[in-house]
């Protein structure tokens, strides 16, 4: 089995060193690309998607070369991509494997559902408190609304 | 409590409350305290609340302090488009308090964060109202000798009323049995009872008023606005059935008060105005005392 997980990595190329993020949910990916500001990145980065999976049936990977995320900022796309991993590469192999996590704030990234909320009507970044991690509600700073997962928007 | 605003009734603990309910009953005891001359305190009513605007204006009158202000934005210059962000910073140069009624929710939080003055939130759209709370909080306080252990009653518009919501979370702190009287399209939405729950206190909910007048300490009315039915047929089927009149009071208990944010429409009658159980008129000046409280508190002249 580990084997083929090798050959199947290797349908998007090894990088030598950075953080790989791998299980992504295939609807996701360019959310996560969004939200870890990757589009403006300058170095390589290498995405696939639609790639089988054995856990996941199709899932995204996104191989960030020479780049190793902060554990608030890469925990931001648990929102998005709660079953991904991330495999963290040195010298092209890995040196640590980890699973995301919920952060207890969120920032920026998540709008509020509430239409009358003042983030909405003005220019403010929104900020969240997780309140719940199971059954993901985030409690608005401002309007201290409930934005729930099926009423979740992104920037 | 020194320069520090008053946004959501959520930032305060059941300490932080008794305090200023401690405070507010000084003042009761006397008002015209000129401890305030040498500041200015704005009002900025972005939505129009003559009673709020008014209360918060003479507990500043009161205290010697010059108030500014507008009271509807059409006469500031948010009708020419500026932002909240700009008419903030730039009227927290010209006053050392800001109170604020803003249409919108998170406005008052986001008001604090940028202005340079402390915020008191007057009313930020659906969300909080917290000298509303905190009056009613002194009143029940007043009237009952206590906070604790009390069965209170609130009747009517219970999705809707912020005043219920903000009173409702403010009392699961103090070990209340709730009353909850509203038609069914009205009911305190679950985000509100689930405080309650957390808190493992007894609710009861109801359909009829008559049934829980003889159990409670307080009534606490609310009125029903005909534009919160999707279907009129529907209000005015239960438009008659939460109306108070002095007749269904005779088999409530001695120490009962009746209470309502105001304005009423119709839903307490008027012989019930001389019933001395009817506390609504002085609920509303004991507002006047808790704004002072807070005032003074806030811009550290007591502590």
């Amino acid at each position: 089995m580990e084997k083929s997980d090798q050959m199947k990595e290797l349908k998007v190329s090894a990088i030598e060193n950075g953080t790989v993020i791998d299980h992504i949910p295939v609807q996701s990916v360019y959310q996560v690309l969004r939200i870890l500001n990757l589009m403006e990145y300058n170095d390589q980065l290498l995405i696939g998607t639609n790639l089988e999976s054995q856990k996941m049936g199709k899932k995204g990977i996104i191989k960030v070369s020479n780049k190793f995320f902060k554990s608030d900022e890469i925990n931001k796309i648990a929102l998005v991509a709660p079953s991904a991993t991330l495999i963290l590469i040195k010298n092209f192999s890995v040196s640590e494997k980890k699973k995301v996590e919920i952060p207890s704030r969120v920032e920026k990234i998540v709008k509020c559902f509430n239409p009358n909320c003042i983030t909405n009507v003005e220019d403010v970044v929104t900020r969240f408190d997780v309140v719940n991690k199971d059954d993901l509600k985030l409690r608005c700073h401002y309007c201290e609304k409930i934005t729930a997962k099926d009423t979740m928007t992104f920037k | 409590m020194k320069n520090k605003s008053l946004v959501s009734i959520n930032d305060f603990s059941r300490e932080d409350h008794i305090h200023i309910l401690d405070l507010a009953g000084a003042f009761e005891r006397r008002p015209k305290q000129r401890i305030l001359e040498d500041y200015v305190v704005a009002t900025l009513f972005f939505e129009p609340s003559t009673r709020t605007r008014l209360s918060f204006e003479s507990a500043a009158t009161r205290l010697g302090a010059r108030v500014i202000g507008f009271s509807e934005p059409g006469s500031s210059s948010v009708q020419k488009g500026e932002s909240l962000r700009d008419t903030i910073r730039t009227v927290s140069n010209y006053a050392d308090i800001i109170v604020m009624r803003h249409p919108r929710e998170g406005s008052a939080r986001f008001a604090s964060e940028v202005s340079r003055v402390p915020v008191i939130n007057a009313g930020d759209g659906a969300n909080q109202h917290p000298t509303q709370t905190l009056l009613d909080l002194y009143s029940i306080r007043k009237t009952q000798g206590t906070l604790d252990n009390l069965n209170i009653a609130f009747i009517g518009d219970l999705k809707y009323g912020r005043t219920v919501h903000s009173l409702t979370m403010a009392l699961c702190n103090y070990n209340t049995t709730f009353h909850l009287v509203s038609p069914t399209e009205l009911k305190l939405p679950s985000s509100v009872k689930m405080h309650i729950k957390e808190k493992q206190l007894g609710y009861h909910q109801y359909t009829e008023l008559s049934e829980v007048i003889p159990k409670v300490d307080i009534l606490y009315m609310t009125r029903i606005q005909k534009e919160r039915f999707q279907d009129p047929m529907e209000y005015e089927k239960v438009k008659n059935s939460y109306i108070l009149r002095n007749s269904m009071l005779d088999n409530s208990k001695s120490n009962l008060r009746i209470m309502h944010p105001l304005p009423r429409v119709n839903e307490i009658t008027y012989d019930v105005d001389d019933n001395p159980k009817a506390y609504y008129f002085t609920q509303a000046l004991n507002g006047v005392f808790v704004r002072q409280a807070l005032l003074a508190a806030i811009l550290g002249v007591v502590e």
